[in-house]
């Protein structure tokens, strides 16, 4: 059933990376069946016919599997629907005369580029510097000529979920990024394609996210944020794989 | 080419990565290593914690029980090496974790500091103006900088009441713990400020207990479940077992009971002798 509702918007406005922001207020009337962005993509388009500087806000494939939007929602990564990106979230999880805070996800190594627009390229450079493994190029091999088992394919897939929103780091009170860092190694170490490179990879990973991010206190509120999910028990995978990666006699690593 | 590559990212590092230590040093230089560090010292700390709580309640069978227990520490390792030095040496190994413990904690802390935003000093955590929500981060986990502290505090101030016997003036007695346990704990404040010692530190194990399994990577889904449980029991324990003595003491189930024997360091056997002769008396 839609109804019409209004809602009272609360929305940081900041011009770039080195102006101060503040809060704009902003009244918003919006059928329920609208999603959230539709509502902001409204509401932009009135301050477009009114003269005035829309806000902006990112986002791209608005189905959930690219990671581009997220924005803190009354205070929640992603608002208050569990598992579900800003893009998915409906105004039918707000009733008529809610006050909606909006504010960008905060961390020093998240710099906000404008209003809310916050850049994350850190996390490209966690990637960049292990986030790979190493193939043939040629002919394309036989398919399913690697046996996995089942279960390391389960594991591989549920950390490939992760889309790489930022809500992580978001959440976190320290503004670690263990989820994001622990999600893509556990997914590539979870399989036979990502051995060679393992040891190194998980050192190069978390040497780079120590560069930017806050460090770890097990709080649990990124798994909480987290649209895709994404469990704890990575996060205690990395830490295990790490100290593996700085013991290990990698000569032998060929053997087991 | 090159000058597009190297100009593409705008972030810069907040840390720098710093020349490697030699092995084992360098773990102690990642935040991952740290947090590791700082759970097998938990867990040093926390057998530490069982193993005094339990040994503490000697007390109950009376002051010569209670002495012989205090002597039998003293004496760990007699006949093979001289006396008290495993003891010393136990309270070293005691002394390095908890300066490990308690410096990787306060390092981390800034570091985490230093990637939030807003974040206070005092307060550490990221701040967000439009205020936030916490879904899964307990009170415990929250306050975990806080009840370090009062630990802290409280361990200085119990070494110095018991060990160095700073503000029982002409009642502290070197060598009697009972008779100085009594003393402490008869009075009031004292007996207040352990029970809120106590609980700050039965509320730091809560999260403790738990946290340093994930920065240990002890983790399989095979035992996950039993994890919460292990850390809330351990922390009950401990509370229920140190919360018992300023209890007793202020219920007069500790007490001196016309005790008549005055125990001095040195002529232990003479003591001992006294303390059992009153016991069966008792």
């Amino acid at each position: 059933m839609s109804e019409i509702i209004t809602v009272n918007l609360k929305i940081w406005r900041q011009e770039g990376p080195e102006k101060s922001g503040y809060f704009e207020n902003y009244t918003q009337k919006i059928t329920t069946e609208a999603s959230f962005l539709e509502m902001i993509d409204l509401l932009n388009e009135d301050l477009n016919n009114q003269g005035l500087e829309p806000i902006s806000i990112e986002s791209d494939c608005r189905e959930g599997i690219c990671g581009t939007c997220g924005v803190m929602i009354n205070g929640q990564a992603h608002g208050p629907r569990k598992a579900t990106t800003t893009c998915q979230l409906h105004m039918r999880e707000f009733s008529d005369g809610d006050e909606i805070v909006i504010e960008p996800f905060r961390a020093i190594s998240f710099p906000v580029i404008r209003d809310l627009v916050v850049d994350r390229s850190p996390f490209d450079q966690i990637i960049e510097s292990g986030g790979y493994i190493s193939v043939n190029t040629g002919a394309a091999s036989d398919a399913n000529l690697i046996p996995v088992p089942k279960e390391a394919a389960d594991q591989a897939f549920d950390a490939a979920a992760c889309i790489g929103c930022g809500a992580c780091v978001a959440a976190c009170p320290n503004s670690a990024a263990q989820l994001f860092t622990s999600a893509k190694l556990a997914h590539m170490a979870s399989l036979p394609q990502g051995q060679p490179e393992r040891w190194k990879r998980t050192e190069m990973m978390v040497g780079t996210m120590e560069e930017f991010f806050g460090s770890c206190t097990n709080h649990g509120e990124c798994h909480e944020a987290c649209p895709k999910e994404i469990n704890l028990d990575f996060i205690a995978f990395m830490n295990r794989d790490y100290m593996k990666a700085k013991v290990k006699n990698r000569a032998l690593s060929g053997q087991r | 080419m090159n000058q597009t590559t190297s100009q593409r990212y705008r972030v810069k590092p907040i840390r720098e990565r710093r020349r490697e230590w030699p092995f084992p040093l360098n773990l102690y230089q990642t935040a991952v290593g740290r947090k590791w560090v700082m759970a097998a010292t938990g867990i040093g700390l926390l057998g530490f914690a069982l193993i005094h709580m339990i040994g503490n309640l000697h007390v109950y069978e009376g002051p010569a029980k209670m002495h012989e227990y205090a002597e039998a520490l003293r004496n760990l390792g007699s006949g093979i090496l001289p006396r008290s030095l495993v003891l010393w040496l136990l309270r070293l190994g005691l002394m390095v974790m908890f300066a490990l413990h308690l410096h990787s904690a306060i390092t981390l802390k800034e570091m985490s500091r230093k990637s939030s935003q807003n974040a206070s000093f005092t307060g550490g955590e990221k701040k967000y103006e439009g205020g936030r929500e916490y879904i899964a981060a307990s009170y415990a986990s929250r306050t975990m900088r806080w009840t370090g502290p009062i630990i802290a505090l409280f361990l200085f101030y119990h070494l110095a009441d018991l060990t160095w016997g700073w503000w029982l003036g002409d009642n502290f007695v070197p060598g009697d713990p009972y008779h100085n346990l009594y003393s402490s704990l008869s009075r009031v404040p004292v007996a207040i400020f352990y029970v809120v010692a106590n609980m700050a530190l039965a509320w730091h194990i809560f999260h403790g207990a738990w946290s340093m399994f994930q920065s240990l990577g002890i983790n399989n889904p095979k035992y996950n479940h039993l994890r919460k449980g292990f850390a809330a029991s351990f922390a009950g324990l401990i509370l229920l077992g140190n919360l018992s003595f300023p209890i007793m003491t202020q219920a007069n189930l500790i007490d001196e009971d016309e005790r008549l024997c005055q125990v001095s360091m040195g002529d232990t056997d003479e003591i001992l002798a006294c303390l059992t002769e009153q016991l069966e008396d008792h």
